[in-house]
């Protein structure tokens, strides 16, 4: 069961920290001053949260390796990371779809992750939640803004939400590591999550006179994605700039 | 010969790195102060998880006991239950005013328990600027100079201002 809780921690650690690395790219590029700061701020909030999760982890490995040692010294294939948070940026409006489908999954995550019977990951996700919250409002007023906006808005909204669709399926995969857990009440239900959170993005996108993509074809769902440990082509070159300053010299301190 | 009341009052003169104004008990975020053999202990709680002040208040917290000849402080970190913008002194709510920044004008009880994953319609909530006391302000980004500030403008007197948000 330590085997599958720390896979599943590392999940849920490797997830913020990659988004919050993404997020960060945007500082010193964004649109306008309060749009930079505030990605910013949504990346600090994630990097919080993954420092939280991957301390824990590293205690349940029991391996003597901390937070640093987990983010910084772990290669590529050792990640667990959703393959949606490793995409590149490319433009505001494929951040904000990114935003968009993965607050929503994230906050119904954390809310159930507050009843898991591991007290730790309980703590850790009520604090969590009350974070995300103000993320899920934030690109959701986004979405509504681009998409019901100028006619070039709209079109690039709806190319960004189309675009990053069919990775959205891996947020609601369950596998066997988490099935275990699941049925101990540690992990949350994710399967459980998805209608859900399809009802949320729908009305979200209704309002941005946006369409739903209708493929149901998923990245990463049949023979395993981020979260087994297979990754898009992009995590690399992410990892590769994160970790440079530790790999280039190994225990330096801030 | 130092007492609790004593290490709290050295407390309430470290002030927040971001909101000077406020002490960092006033703040709400000092959870217990406990002696132990030797030394102290005192639990801190952040107030978001990834504040960038959490180290440097914990630095602070050191300096100001050892001011008062407390060498042994033991810094514990309580998650649980997290910090929300309720544990913030009447006091504080005060000074945060008169430093410019709205202060949180809903309970974040009533925030959390809005049910619904799209929050979106939370943008209608009306906060007066500090300055004027217009209630013809808006929001302009969720999230202002930190996380735990959001920043509006005031249609009235057109100053942009922070708003310490209920969380």
């Amino acid at each position: 069961m330590s085997k599958a809780l720390l896979e599943y921690l590392l999940r849920l650690g490797d997830t913020d920290v990659v988004l919050a690395q993404r997020l960060g790219e945007w500082v010193g590029h964004g649109p306008v001053l309060e749009e930079d700061i505030a990605l910013a701020n949504v990346g600090l909030d994630l990097l919080g949260q993954g420092r939280m999760w991957l301390s824990y982890a590293g205690e349940v490995e029991g391996k003597g390796r901390g937070e640093d040692d987990l983010a910084f010294l772990r290669d590529q294939h050792e990640f667990r990371n959703i393959q949606l948070v490793e995409l590149p940026n490319v433009d505001f409006a494929v951040t904000m779809a990114r935003q968009l489908y993965f607050d929503h999954a994230h906050l119904l995550l954390l809310r159930a992750l507050v009843h898991s019977s591991d007290a730790r990951i309980a703590e850790i996700a009520a604090k969590a939640a009350k974070e995300v919250t103000y993320h899920a409002e934030r690109s959701a007023d986004w979405v509504v803004r681009l998409g019901d906006g100028t006619e070039e808005s709209h079109a690039r909204m709806q190319q960004a939400i189309d675009r990053l669709w069919p990775y959205t399926g891996e947020m609601f995969a369950l596998d066997d590591v988490e099935s275990a857990l699941v049925a101990a009440e540690v992990a949350a239900d994710v399967g459980a999550l998805r209608e859900p959170w399809l009802r949320a993005i729908e009305s979200v996108l209704a309002e941005a006179t946006l369409v739903r993509p209708a493929s149901e074809w998923m990245q990463g769902t049949r023979r395993g994605g981020g979260k087994q440990g297979v990754h898009t082509e992009h995590l690399g070159h992410l990892l590769a700039e994160m970790q440079f300053l530790q790999r280039a010299y190994p225990g330096a301190q801030w | 010969m130092v007492n609790v009341d004593r290490v709290w009052d050295a407390l309430g003169g470290v002030p927040d790195p971001e909101v000077p104004v406020v002490s960092i008990v006033e703040l709400g975020i000092v959870r217990g102060v406990t002696f132990a053999a030797g030394g102290v202990r005192i639990e801190v709680t952040p107030t978001y998880s990834g504040c960038p002040a959490t180290e440097m208040i914990a630095t602070a917290i050191r300096e100001r006991l050892a001011a008062i000849g407390i060498a042994d402080v033991e810094l514990v970190t309580r998650l649980s239950p997290p910090w929300t913008t309720d544990w913030l002194a009447p006091e504080a709510k005060r000074k945060l005013a008169e430093f410019g920044i709205a202060p949180p004008h809903v309970t974040a009880a009533s925030r959390i328990d809005v049910a619904g994953i799209s929050p979106l319609r939370r943008r209608s909530v009306v906060v007066p600027c500090p300055r004027c006391g217009s209630t013809q302000t808006s929001l302009l980004s969720q999230f202002g100079s930190t996380a735990c500030k959001a920043q509006y403008r005031c249609d009235a007197c057109l100053e942009p201002f922070d708003y310490f948000k209920p969380h």
